[in-house]
């Protein structure tokens, strides 16, 4: 599997470091139901078998974090953005 | 008909004429007390548990693709008790001693062989290490032995002691441990409850739940919909998906572990030894192929297969303890679906959905784990309660913080 690398271009995964799905949000810790906020926000996931948004850190490269919208059923990669939303590391 | 030395010579005078089908190709009744979704290991030892321990006949097992078809095909066939902590100790346990009398229970060859698991440690601080987790053993009656440089040496001469970055120390060993023949624990554990009624329904997949008032009454599946009382979920890998179907969003990420199988040679390594310095296990199957593996890949996959950094990886640990590994040529590789749990340990507890019961999240743990896995599961949908040696593997734990953590790497599936 290689990522394309927004500002490396294609790279093989071992320079890359998964930290796993981007879709959750860290909740407001002073909301009224924060525990269980907490509780779906660090351990449910979706899990999806198809497409899913994951963090990558570039490790090897520019150091930087992705969020790589990838197939889980094919390894194919749709999408490659910087995960803080800039143009360039 | 009932496997013996008798039936064995009374065949070979006909000339093998008389066997029949080990069970029977089953289509999907209306109506059952008990449902399992999933002709695995798991599931089918659920279904023979209900039937012998409970009583419990009316059942079906639905299996998407052919039984064993799965992770149940798809591991390196490792039996084995040695974990440290109290939660997960005792049901390992359970599962080694129903694992001692599985064949004559399920009058099936299985291939048991206790052939012992030797864990390799590399440095003094992981020599400690493993002395408290062998005193963790011994405390819940587990045989567990903590073996110098030189007892490893006598056992397994041919490694390599001086490594540079990685010398051997020495090794727990837990002397019943070993290996079994994974696809006939599957086919025994069919064989024994299709003789005793219960229903085996091959390629056919659920596709949903018909849910009223909060409890399950019905499924709909490719061949069909099947009224149950109850129903048991025993996919893991795929269990994400299945309870997505049930409403369910669980504390999964399914992930592929591959293993491999070297060309047959002669008989080489004796036992089960594991690299305690990474991540590699490696033994040597009856046909004579080194089966081994190493780390999952690493991330969210459902594909069923691998891919390269993770082979050059496992291959680089096993040279690191055994340079003769690499004149040897590897046969063949795989990928399986694991339930990556959030924090490395199994579930198997009721879900909020009536009468429907989870049995998932065995990450790199679930073949070994297939006797106890299914009679506790068994003992939970035909009673309604934990057995005691599974009580601290709940659903509820992830948000009541009683985790069961055996790496200690947190809530990071890819890490355990």
């Amino acid at each position: 599997m290689r990522i394309p690398c927004p500002f490396c271009g294609p790279r093989g995964n071992e320079e890359f470091t998964y930290l796993g799905d981007a879709s959750v949000q860290r909740p407001d810790p002073s909301a009224p139901a924060a525990a269980q906020a907490f509780h779906d926000y660090v351990y449910l996931r979706d899990n999806p078998s198809g497409l899913h948004q994951e963090f990558w850190y570039h490790g090897g490269g520019c150091h930087k974090w992705l969020v790589v919208t990838r197939n889980t059923r094919t390894h194919d990669i749709n999408d490659v953005t910087f995960a803080d939303g800039g143009a360039r590391p | 008909m009932k496997y013996s030395v008798f039936s064995l010579l009374k065949e070979a005078f006909r000339g093998h004429t008389g066997w029949t089908p080990a069970w029977r190709k089953a289509e999907p009744k209306a109506d059952y007390d008990v449902v399992i979704i999933g002709g695995g290991g798991h599931g089918l030892a659920t279904a023979y548990y209900l039937a012998t321990e409970h009583g419990i006949t009316n059942v079906a097992v639905l299996e998407k693709g052919y039984i064993g078809s799965g992770n149940a095909g798809r591991n390196t066939t490792i039996i084995r008790s040695n974990y440290l902590l109290p939660g997960n100790e005792g049901f390992y346990e359970w599962s080694m001693k129903l694992w001692e009398g599985l064949e004559q229970s399920f009058n099936y060859n299985a291939m048991v062989s206790q052939r012992g698991v030797l864990n390799l440690y590399h440095s003094d601080q992981q020599r400690d290490a493993f002395a408290r987790r062998g005193n963790a053993m011994r405390l819940h009656g587990v045989d567990a032995e903590l073996l110098d440089r030189e007892a490893v040496r006598r056992m397994v001469p041919f490694l390599d002691y001086d490594n540079a970055r990685f010398p051997i120390h020495g090794g727990l060993l837990q002397r019943r441990g070993g290996t079994a023949r994974h696809d006939a624990v599957v086919w025994g554990y069919a064989r024994g409850a299709d003789m005793r009624g219960v229903d085996i329904v091959e390629n056919c997949e659920v596709t949903g739940f018909d849910i009223k008032d909060g409890r399950v009454t019905s499924i709909d599946t490719t061949r069909g919909t099947i009224r149950a009382k109850k129903v048991g979920l025993a996919v893991a890998g795929n269990t994400s998906r299945v309870g997505a179907l049930a409403g369910l969003r669980l504390p999964i990420e399914s992930h592929v572990l591959q293993a491999f199988v070297s060309e047959g040679i002669k008989p080489a390594i004796d036992h089960v030894v594991t690299f305690g310095a990474g991540h590699f296990y490696i033994s040597q199957s009856d046909k004579g192929g080194l089966v081994f593996g190493g780390d999952i890949d690493g991330y969210n996959s459902y594909a069923w297969r691998g891919n390269l950094p993770t082979v050059e990886d496992v291959m680089e640990e096993g040279m690191a303890i055994w340079p003769g590994l690499g004149r040897i040529r590897m046969l063949r590789q795989w990928g399986g679906l694991m339930d990556m749990s959030m924090d490395g340990s199994p579930i198997i507890d009721r879900t909020p959905v009536g009468g429907l019961y989870l049995n998932c999240g065995w990450c790199y743990g679930g073949f070994k784990a297939t006797p106890a896995s299914g009679w506790c599961f068994a003992h939970l949908i035909a009673r309604d309660e934990l057995f005691s040696v599974a009580a601290a593997l709940r659903l509820d734990r992830y948000a009541t913080g009683a985790l069961i953590d055996e790496r200690g790497a947190g809530a990071q599936p890819n890490m355990h």
